[in-house]
């Protein structure tokens, strides 16, 4: 058990009524690392969290947070995890100083309320009512109730949503902080860079299932794409055939076009792409070489439909 | 403890564990203490009211209220009523929006157990009572309240105070568990006023018709100021139904509230 990942999740089904918020997702998150559970509005985020801090009950699959039942051994996590949910959690009229360090007496060895404070920029607001705080000093409060009780394990649900630049690096730095101290980090975002920055592991999560995993590196590095500019409505379909089967080819918008590659760019393509340029009689202008964002990954694998 | 600085850098490694529970216990009441105090609506019905119909019931003639003394007929009403406030319209209120703004789900993932929780809910809820009801028997000794108490009344007063607060939180928790915020405090206040008027609280019962006093007898304000009166302006007897009726309604909203709560 003392070994055991820091999140285990097995063919995770959750349903509300009739639809299903969580279809069969699995994932693995190491002690010691910052992961990131990535998806659109809707994807199953939120309920695969709260299932792990034990909030719902799985209707079917496997959940093991720190090798233990978040249900049934509730009692156990409870000292041992940090939960910062979307919003709220905290008493409208409690002072932010005098809420942390009530939340610091429920645990063995807290850290320094006035401290944690300080990380996080709170010192001038500690005797300010949690409704007169602003938005973002609010999710600030939250993320400092989730770690003062130095968890193994912490889950946060976008803690930088809303933030202004100076508090989203704050809640960075802490984060990065936490991560190398030995802690795990489980963080839920909307945010392609803060997933890219702060995380050793990324989950794309949609419609209830994984759709991508991996280092983001390994995620985005894995990928080519070859722009380049010439005239308007050029007939595609020759280049495609000659495209390895891997390849998409598209215009968007008119006069720019996009080759795709799951692998990186290779000389060979590149070659490829000219020939068919010179066969047609078309000047490439503008022709780059690039890795995919994780944001053109996340487009990709989630479409660009908007969701509610 | 020296002032630390947290940094990336220095970051203390995780130390997990939870707090003994009194420790827990002492600090989520201390909190809930300090909420209540510093809100006024909530210091009105508790502290303000009572005590304004204390003095405007105990001086003026009101009504009349049968033999014996006007004072000792309505410090024990009054002393219900202080009940009533804060183990049901205030916990109840309280509550109620504490569910609303996620205060109940975030405690769920805090060491703090429901136990815990409802331990010092219960013990906020027994403080501002013992507040409660040393100001309005000061306020009625000097109106010239003089108890004529049953010797037995040392016991029967905190058992009757007990009992009705089990009664009362119950009923708080069952509505604060299951409806929402804005119903709790319109239901919670309607149900104060309803509970004040109706019955034996500061009126006496022979002011109602007499096909509706035994049903008004087993409302749970009732029995309490009944069952306080017949101890603290004593003329005999025990309040062994009022202390029943009360365990039965505190057995009976527990039980519920138990089952229906919903914590988000």
């Amino acid at each position: 058990m003392k070994h055991a990942p820091a999140v285990q999740i097995d063919g995770l089904v959750k349903r509300y009524r009739d639809t299903t918020a969580v279809a069969g997702l699995s994932l693995c998150a190491d002690r010691g690392q910052v992961t990131a559970i990535l998806g659109p509005n809707g994807a199953g985020k939120t309920t695969t969290i709260e299932t792990c801090e034990g909030y719902r009950r799985a209707d079917s699959g496997t959940v093991r947070v720190l090798g233990l039942d978040p249900v049934s051994d509730a009692r156990e996590l409870r000292g041992r995890v940090g939960v910062m949910l979307q919003s709220g959690g905290v008493p409208t009229t409690a002072r932010a100083g005098e809420y942390l360090r009530v939340q610091a007496s429920f645990y063995a060895h807290p850290l320094q309320p006035a401290a944690l404070l300080a990380a996080l920029g709170l010192t001038d607001s500690a005797r300010t009512p949690y409704k007169q705080l602003s938005g973002g000093q609010q999710q600030r409060l939250g993320l400092a109730a989730a770690v003062i009780g130095r968890p193994e394990l912490v889950f946060l649900d976008e803690p930088t949503a809303g933030l202004d630049p100076q508090a989203r690096h704050a809640t960075w730095e802490l984060i990065d902080g936490l991560r190398a101290a030995g802690a795990a980090v489980i963080l839920a975002t909307h945010y392609m860079e803060e997933a890219e920055r702060l995380s050793d592991q990324v989950v794309i999560v949609d419609h209830g299932r994984v759709v991508a995993s991996g280092p983001p590196t390994e995620l985005t590095g894995s990928a080519g794409q070859l722009r380049f500019r010439a005239e308007p409505n050029l007939e595609l379909s020759g280049l495609v055939a000659a495209l390895p089967a891997d390849a998409r080819a598209k215009e968007s918008p008119a006069g720019h076009y996009l080759v795709e590659v799951t692998s990186r760019v290779d000389p060979q393509l590149i070659a490829l792409v000219t020939a068919w340029c010179a066969e047609h009689g078309v000047l490439a202008r503008d022709l780059q070489i690039e890795s995919r964002s994780l944001e053109d990954l996340f487009l990709e694998l989630t479409g660009r439909d908007l969701r509610s | 403890m020296t002032e630390e600085v947290l940094l990336r850098e220095n970051w203390p490694p995780p130390a997990p564990g939870a707090a003994p529970l009194s420790r827990m216990v002492r600090a989520q009441a201390g909190l809930e203490l300090r909420t209540l105090v510093r809100n006024g609506e909530q210091l009105v019905l508790t502290l303000i009211i009572p005590v304004l119909l204390l003095i405007s019931f105990g001086r003026a003639d009101l009504v009349s209220v049968g033999p014996g003394s006007r004072i000792g007929f309505i410090v024990p009403g009054v002393l219900a009523l202080a009940v009533l406030s804060t183990a049901f319209t205030s916990q109840a209120i309280g509550t109620g929006f504490e569910r609303r703004y996620g205060v109940l789900k975030r405690l769920g993932a805090a060491p703090l157990s429901r136990r815990g929780l409802i331990a010092a809910k219960t013990g906020t809820v027994l403080v501002v009572e013992v507040a409660q009801v040393a100001i309005v028997l000061a306020v009625g000794a000097v109106l010239g309240w003089r108890p004529v108490a049953s010797p037995a009344a040392v016991v029967w007063v905190p058992l009757l105070l007990l009992a009705g607060t089990a009664a009362f939180s119950g009923l708080a928790l069952l509505m604060a568990g299951t409806l929402r915020a804005e119903a709790t405090l319109a239901a919670a206040n309607l149900l104060y006023l309803i509970m004040l008027g109706l019955g034996a609280v500061l009126f006496p019962l022979t002011k109602f018709p007499a096909g509706a006093r035994p049903v008004l007898r087993l409302l749970p304000a009732d029995a309490l100021a009944d069952g306080l009166r017949s101890v603290l302006d004593y003329r005999g007897g025990a309040p062994g139904t009022d202390l029943l009726v009360l365990c039965v309604w505190a057995a009976a909203a527990i039980a519920l509230a138990a089952r229906t709560f919903r914590w988000e």
